[in-house]
């Protein structure tokens, strides 16, 4: 496939695992961070960390939109699902999501009319062609996916479709990386920046992490030879001493960011005081809600929520899983009590999660020999 | 002495694939859409509910087409239900399916399809000329595949119950003397072959649906497989030893499948893989892996490797097979897994699919 198979050439990655194995120093033990979970996605998927030294450990960030969802948020997602006259749309991720009694998926079968989109848009659309029934779109995700529920929110309201309104869920990077910095269980050497989100923030937003913690970033795009080039690019950094944000994914991130993406952000969304965070608790600032100017298509103000907080289940690890102190293998229920079947935590359920990924991909993956 | 981070893991795993070997339990409350996706739940709901509770020997053997023996009389009978929505799509239709659907299970049991019955369930308001146009498509599909009618039954609900029509074939297949197929004739060394590209049933489905905004020339695959059977047959004999057409969950369920019911290891090639360059371009987009897309007209074959070769020749040699390939190779460690060698040098786990968001495809 062309402009997809450049960046997934086996001899220009065996280069390049030549280069780290270059620069790693054997007796240092170096643990990078991919933020972002479809980073995570990719290195099982095209088994990239098996061309890696193995002193050279890659630690899963936060950055999976739907691990990040707590309980109490999917029990109310639910509750507005079995609200009588609504149609409540939301990305397929999320309808196996466990809530603290059951699903989306569990409440479509009870009668509860869910439907799975592919963009905001579709679920605006949705709503024109049924007038007369409540339609109510389930957004989640950071920076990336931000941007098109803001363009649906801001197209809603020039149409005035009034039976359309957003549980906004959405979420921003930059603040639980501070959280995970500022936490004591992880030394971390570097990470691979969220190349998705810094297409719409940009780079910038990355430099504290270099100015006031002094740890390398490369921001990265998403195919196999993007990844070990970025992890590359962050052992230069270390081997040379220097603390930087670098742009591997310059074809796509340009370092302001989409400005027009950023401007109807701010013209539609507004920072949350706090918001909870899986496994991860209160962060304060660090998520969205729709601005005043769009209250009204705020499908918390339209309904009552039952806004409960719900603990996670005692032996899920998530947070842990979240914040890369443990591997998922490491979870007490990982692959036993919690598989991507029957879902425990939200790290098992999306494809973007950790523990789902190494499940579906991961297990046996470093065993060299088949027999 | 503490065990090394390794040694955990791989303790861990070894737990986790004792879980993986037992018997699925159905334990869910409701039905849902995951349990019709060909995945895990149903797996589930097949091996934990229904084969239980009928304690037929034939089907436990989870074949595509049960054997039935009249004394010296070798029979192969299966069954099947199609709710496609839509109904036409490029490259076929409903009535296509639901002939060549029970033809090619009974093909994968080495049988010869002989006769079927037809059901159809019509929604109030069906357009007649609709309907005509399907009866066309099954007179037709079924004397291409060579098999008669020989009896049927019609039902009408009400308006909003059957998205038109939903259409169910039986299928009688006489077992032809050539064929030793069995899943536990797998051996280490097999060689793993797919009848040609893979995956455009389901792309072509999807993209028909309309809901993507995706513009592809993809044209369902749909046909009988007798006559590829009957190819292999006469290349292979009994060399061949096992055959799945790889429908609803596509190449990758027919190999995890397998590889649990017949305790073995595969190791899939990804390069070798043969994918038309639409449906991997529509698969990328969609952020879907072609392994898992359904297809209606292509068969995966375990040939024992001194016969490869020449199974491979013979199915290159069929009309719409020269894409065929061999894409991997049955082993023995770690028993129950597929793993994929992928494109990139890298080695993962090719599981079964828990259930997906995909619409109904056949």
């Amino acid at each position: 496939m062309k402009f997809v198979d450049e960046f997934r050439d086996a001899e220009l990655g065996r280069a390049l695992a030549g280069e780290i194995l270059a620069v790693v120093e054997p007796s240092r033990h170096y643990k990078i961070m991919e933020v972002c979970g479809g980073h995570t996605h990719a290195i099982y998927k095209y088994g990239v960390d098996d061309l890696l030294p193995a002193n050279v450990e890659l630690v899963h960030g936060p950055g999976c939109p739907v691990c990040v969802i707590p309980m109490g948020r999917v029990d109310d997602g639910i509750s507005l699902a079995h609200e009588p006259g609504v149609i409540f749309t939301c990305f397929g991720d999320m309808v196996r999501v466990p809530g603290s009694s059951q699903t989306l998926l569990d409440a479509r079968a009870e009668g509860a009319d869910v439907r799975i989109v592919y963009s905001p848009l579709d679920a605006l659309r949705i709503a024109k062609q049924n007038p007369d029934r409540e339609v109510v779109f389930f957004a989640i995700g950071f920076e990336t996916t931000a941007p098109s529920t803001a363009l649906t929110l801001r197209r809603a309201k020039a149409e005035n479709v009034g039976n359309f309104s957003v549980m906004c869920s959405h979420v921003t990077i930059v603040p639980p990386l501070r959280a995970l910095l500022e936490s004591p269980d992880l030394r971390l050497d570097g990470f691979i920046g969220p190349g998705h989100v810094a297409t719409i923030v940009g780079a910038r937003p990355f430099q504290f992490l270099p100015d006031q913690y002094g740890k390398p970033v490369a921001i990265s795009g998403f195919e196999p030879l993007d990844l070990l080039q970025s992890v590359l690019m962050v052992l230069r950094q270390l081997a040379e001493g220097r603390a930087e944000v670098e742009n591997q994914y310059a074809r796509v991130v340009p370092w302001e960011g989409n400005l027009r993406a950023l401007e109807i952000m701010s013209e539609v969304f507004a920072l949350r005081a706090h918001f909870e965070w899986r496994g991860l608790g209160f962060i304060s600032q660090s998520a969205l809600r729709l601005s005043d100017a769009y209250a009204e298509w705020d499908a918390e103000e339209r309904f009552s929520v039952p806004g409960v907080r719900v603990a996670d289940p005692k032996a899920c690890q998530c947070g842990e899983v979240l914040k890369g102190v443990i591997k998922p293998w490491e979870c007490k229920v990982f692959g036993t009590a919690c598989t991507p079947e029957r879902p425990i935590g939200t790290c098992m359920v999306s494809p973007e999660g950790a523990c789902a990924a190494y499940y579906n991909y991961g297990r046996f993956a470093r065993e060299r020999e088949v027999a | 002495m503490p065990e090394t981070v390794s040694e955990r893991e791989s303790k861990i795993l070894s737990i986790i694939e004792t879980a993986r070997a037992k018997r699925p339990k159905f334990r869910d409350s409701h039905i849902t859409m995951s349990h019709g996706a060909g995945g895990k739940a149903t797996t589930s709901l097949i091996e934990g509910l229904f084969v239980p509770a009928f304690a037929s020997p034939t089907l436990e053997a989870l074949a595509d087409a049960g054997a039935v023996r009249i004394d010296w009389l070798e029979l192969a009978l299966t069954t099947d239900s199609f709710v496609v929505k839509p109904l036409r799509f490029p490259g076929g239709s409903i009535g296509e399916l639901a002939v060549n659907g029970t033809v090619n299970d009974l093909a994968m049991a080495g049988a010869r399809p002989l006769a079927l019955t037809l059901s159809l369930v019509l929604e109030e308001g069906l357009s007649a000329e609709t309907l005509r146009g399907e009866v066309r498509v099954i007179a037709r599909a079924a004397r291409e595949a060579n098999v008669q009618i020989v009896a049927g039954d019609t039902k009408v609900v009400e308006r909003g119950h059957a998205d038109g029509m939903y259409v169910c074939t039986t299928g009688l297949g006489r077992r032809d003397p050539r064929a030793r197929l069995a899943p536990d004739r797998l051996q280490p060394g097999d060689r793993i072959l797919v009848s040609g590209t893979i995956g455009e049933h389901g792309t072509a489905i999807m993209l028909a649906r309309g809901e993507l905004g995706l513009d592809a020339d993809i044209e369902s695959d749909t046909c009988s497989l007798w006559p590829t059977v009957d190819g292999l047959l006469d290349a292979a004999g009994a060399g061949l030893h096992c055959l799945r057409d790889a429908t609803r969950g596509g190449v990758a369920s027919v190999l995890n499948e397998l590889a649990r019911a017949s305790g073995v290891a595969m190791i899939v090639r990804e390069a070798a893989v043969p994918v038309q360059p639409a449906v991997a371009g529509a698969a990328e987009i969609l952020g879907i892996d072609p392994m898992y897309v359904a297809n209606e007209g292509k068969l995966v074959a375990f040939v024992g490797s001194e016969h490869a070769a020449r199974a491979l020749a013979a199915l290159r040699a069929i009309p719409g097979g020269e894409d065929a390939a061999e894409i991997g190779e049955v082993k023995t460690d770690p028993p129950g897994m597929v793993l994929v060698e992928t494109a990139f040098g890298g080695r993962r786990v090719m599981d079964q699919l828990v259930g997906d968001p995909l619409p109904r495809i056949c």
